[in-house]
């Protein structure tokens, strides 16, 4: 079997040379960035979180604010204690010095829409299934979730699928290594599971009975539910105030829908066409969940109306429009379009939709389609927080916050740079000169890893 | 839509039969793959390249329209594709025409019965730099049908003068790919399809004894069917034979080996492990898209097989593949360029999707590279055309700039 080829970082350097280089490069705000240090062997003691690391000498984009060149951060207990230029960050006495000259540190990214560890939700059953919980089936040891390590992400929303008009509540993880599902899990403050729940619109969940088969149908048959389960939510509240045993018996679908009607938890709602968008946020308007729009193929048709609506949005680019009817006009330009009318706008991976290795060039192609630098960055990180409700804990390099962060050899949106190496709260769980992550991040014989059930022995 | 009327316009328009284009980067995919520097085309009111050089030595002539961008690079090629049957909507009878399952072996489907120009994805390329496409008939049966070379200007092909290559190969899969959907029918296993592919081109053999008997009264009746494998054993049309894992491609060279058959290799996943033997059947790999989801007969795939190739002197090429979803066309640009982040120096990523695939498809004589004599097919962008963040601003095909989107 012959050996993984080696990174010909050298080449990396020769892109086009002739061609000036304010067309070309211009490097994230400006800052000459050089790849570096593919090659360079890791020595360090990866599983003392308790440590305290500084980083030293990389270009500090932390999102929140304007980025730092050669710059100092210092870790602590998992968190970032201090970040700033090199003048005037203290690096702490018996710290760790990472050296990370010529390379560029950003936030973990964010992915809002993942499907890593092959999860499920609901079943063919019906069309709603609140009570199904995507906790119950992600396998962590899927190859997907190795995968987005290599690709720089840190923190995943995952969710079941779109087949339903409700699929399931989804969980949001920190990509530790874990033997569990727990061991990754984020928690809220209550110590519960945090995550949302996964609502579709628009002609995926447009199937035999009993699902609907129209649109008009599938609006009813949310609003019915909604509306039942706001009955439930009086009758327990009746209950609790007066005898508790004339309250419901306990209904998982019920008790998840109020958790929404009561803002505790995020609808996720996968929705493309322009009128379909719309159908969503008349939903809102009438139960006054909270909500952030899915894929939003449409978004630059009715960006006014999401603007105005307050909802943020979480998009999808594709390498090409279609493969249905409604996302026909999707387009580049989404990410532009609501950046100008200033709706939080997240870019995801819907992986495998797109392999969560091309995370960062998901967001170079909202560039493409017009987004600022500096807004298509935040769509992969501070945005993506934002909209899972974790801002205070990761998404930006600002002291206090968790240590998620991704060393990268170069500009983060040129196709060029590479994931060296990504932390998780102050620990590595990738680090491209290891051989193993190194198959994860390239592929490879032994990369798949097919862990699906087969019937040994037998053919059709 | 403002683009459609564009393109319309561009289309039919006679006007710009000469037309000079500026640059400050040429690549002209010549040799070394040295780039020029400020550098002028003239492309001729044949559609031809007249010359090509630099900016101070080619005078433009009085009168002629010019054309200038940050840089310029042959019209790209679609090594593998199957734009123009397979629609935008992915709507199953509607516009998805390339893969017919109601038999696993036939070779007799041409692609042009099947084509569409008008369809949106090919706009799509087009508008991104892609000029020719080599399309058709999708993996997914054992023999699923012929495959041709188009440029993506031509919205009908109305006769042989529209396309580059009527039959440019048959497309063979391989592996569980090509068993039979949906029924029982044959093949299920990867013994049962090489069974049933050597029968196939057996009876073929046997069609082309008797057609070479003497006496014209004794010559078989025509037989779509096997005339078209019999190309194949005349080495007329290459099979073209997708394969992923390893065993498959050695199976995909054990019959090179017994038919006789021009070669090429498509997707090969697991290439790598292959080097030595691919290398000696002489046989040229359109390698998987790079970003191709890594699952399935593909779940070994590496994003460094095209470096992989070059090193050890296998000729490539890049394809858009075929997708069942979403992205409903990849685009080869961008293939290149993620195989150029994983070890591809970039002047062989961009020669790879063009003079390289033209030299696969036999059309290195026409297309593919920009010398005096060649189709002035040309992609404009305002940067390093492998950077996400650049824009393909202008399209030339034959002499005709064909699209003026900033895509």
């Amino acid at each position: 079997m012959p050996q993984t080829a080696e990174i010909r970082s050298s080449s990396l350097r020769m892109v086009m040379l002739s061609v000036p280089a304010g067309l070309l490069a211009a490097v994230m705000v400006g800052l000459a960035v050089e790849p570096a240090g593919l090659k360079e062997p890791v020595g360090r003691e990866v599983d003392r979180p308790a440590v305290v690391r500084a980083f030293t000498g990389a270009t500090l984009i932390p999102v929140s604010g304007p980025p730092v060149a050669d710059g100092v951060m210092v870790v602590r207990d998992g968190r970032i204690e201090s970040i700033g230029p090199r003048a005037e960050v203290v690096v702490p006495q018996g710290a760790e010095v990472v050296d990370c000259t010529g390379k560029v540190i950003i936030p973990g990214l964010i992915c809002t829409h993942s499907h890593i560890g092959a999860p499920s939700g609901g079943d063919a059953s019906a069309p709603m299934q609140p009570e199904a919980r995507v906790l119950d089936a992600i396998d962590i040891r899927d190859p997907s979730v190795a995968r987005a390590r290599a690709g720089g992400v840190t923190t995943v929303n995952i969710m079941p699928g779109s087949g339903h008009l409700i699929s399931g509540q989804t969980l949001y993880l920190k990509l530790r290594s874990g033997r569990t599902v727990e061991e990754l899990a984020i928690r809220n403050d209550d110590g519960t599971l945090a995550g949302g729940l996964k609502m579709a619109n628009g002609t995926n969940s447009l199937r035999e009975a009993p699902f609907p088969g129209t649109r008009g149908k599938s609006a009813a048959l949310v609003r019915q539910e909604f509306l039942k389960a706001r009955d439930y939510q009086r009758k327990k509240a009746a209950a609790a105030a007066g005898d508790p045993a004339t309250g419901p018996d306990r209904q998982l679908a019920m008790e998840t829908l109020v958790e929404v009607l009561e803002g505790r938890r995020v609808v996720h709602h996968h929705t493309h066409r322009a009128d379909d968008i719309l159908t969503v946020l008349r939903l809102k308007e009438e139960f006054g969940f909270k909500v952030v729009l899915h894929h939003v193929s449409d978004a630059w048709q009715v960006a006014d109306e999401i603007a105005a609506a307050g909802v943020g949005c979480s998009i999808i680019n594709l390498d090409a429009p279609g493969g249905k009817l409604e996302t026909r006009d999707l387009d580049w330009k989404n990410g532009a379009e609501l950046e100008r009318r200033g709706v939080v706008t997240a870019v995801h991976t819907d992986d495998p939709i797109t392999d969560s290795r091309w995370m960062l060039r998901s967001a170079a192609l909202s560039v493409r389609g017009g987004m600022s630098r500096e807004k298509a960055l935040e769509s992969v990180t501070l945005a993506g927080a934002r909209l899972l409700g974790l801002e205070a804990r990761t998404g930006s390099l600002e002291p206090g916050k968790e240590a998620d962060m991704v060393i990268l050899s170069g500009d983060p949106l040129s196709i060029y740079t590479r994931v060296l190496e990504t932390w998780v709260e102050g620990r590595l769980v990738f680090d491209v000169s290891r051989p193993a992550d190194r198959l994860a991040a390239e592929g490879g014989p032994g990369a798949g890893q097919a862990r699906w059930g087969g019937t040994c022995c037998f053919s059709r | 839509m403002k683009t459609g009327l564009l393109l319309i316009f561009f289309l039919v328009s006679p006007a710009m039969a000469q037309l000079a284009v500026k640059a400050r980067v040429v690549y002209p995919m010549t040799g070394d793959l040295a780039p020029l520097s400020d550098a002028v085309i003239l492309c001729g009111p044949d559609g031809k390249i007249q010359q090509i050089g630099l900016a101070a030595g080619i005078p433009i002539p009085a009168g002629w329209p010019v054309v200038e961008a940050a840089v310029v690079v042959p019209g790209l090629i679609d090594a593998r594709s199957t734009v123009g049957l397979s629609g935008v909507l992915n709507w199953e009878r509607r516009d998805q025409e390339q893969l017919e399952t109601s038999a696993p072996v036939q070779p007799e489907l041409r692609a042009v019965d099947g084509y569409n120009g008008r369809d949106p994805l090919v706009a799509w390329l087009r508008e991104l730099g892609v000029t020719t496409v080599h399309t058709g008939h999708a993996p997914g049966a054992l023999v699923s049908g012929q495959t041709m070379v188009i440029k993506t200007n031509r919205a009908s092909v109305v006769d042989a003068n529209d396309l580059l290559a009527p039959v440019a190969g048959i497309s063979v899969t391989l592996g569980s790919d090509g068993f039979a959907k949906n029924d029982k029918s044959a093949p299920g296993t990867r013994a049962k399809s090489v069974a049933l592919l050597r029968a196939e081109l057996i009876k073929a053999q046997e069609y082309l004894t008797k057609l070479q008997i003497a006496d014209p009264s004794k010559h078989p009746d025509r037989d779509l069917h096997l005339e078209a494998l019999a190309s194949t054993l005349r080495r007329e049309v290459p099979l073209i034979i997708t394969a992923d894992r390893h065993h498959d491609i050695a199976a995909a060279l054990r019959l090179q080996k017994e038919f006789g058959f021009r070669l090429v290799l498509d997707s090969a996943a697991e290439a790598g492990l292959m080097l030595d033997e691919i290398k000696a059947s002489q046989a040229a790999v359109i390698v998987h898209p790079t970003m191709a989801r890594a699952v399935g007969e593909r779940e070994n795939l590496k994003f460094t097989t095209a470096a992989d190739l070059l090193a050890a002197g296998i000729p490539f090429a890049f394809q858009s593949g075929h997708e069942d979803y979403v992205p409903k066309t990849r685009v080869v640009l961008f293939e290149a360029a993620m195989a150029a982040a994983h070890g591809l120096p970039p002047g062989q990523a961009l020669a790879a999707c063009t003079i390289r695939a033209a030299e696969i498809l036999g059309l290195q004589q026409k297309i593919g590279s920009l010398e005096p004599g060649k189709d002035a097919d040309l992609a404009l962008y305002d940067g390093d055309p492998l950077e996400t963040t650049t824009h393909c601003v202008g399209t030339i095909i034959d002499g005709r700039q064909v699209s003026r989107e900033r895509r």
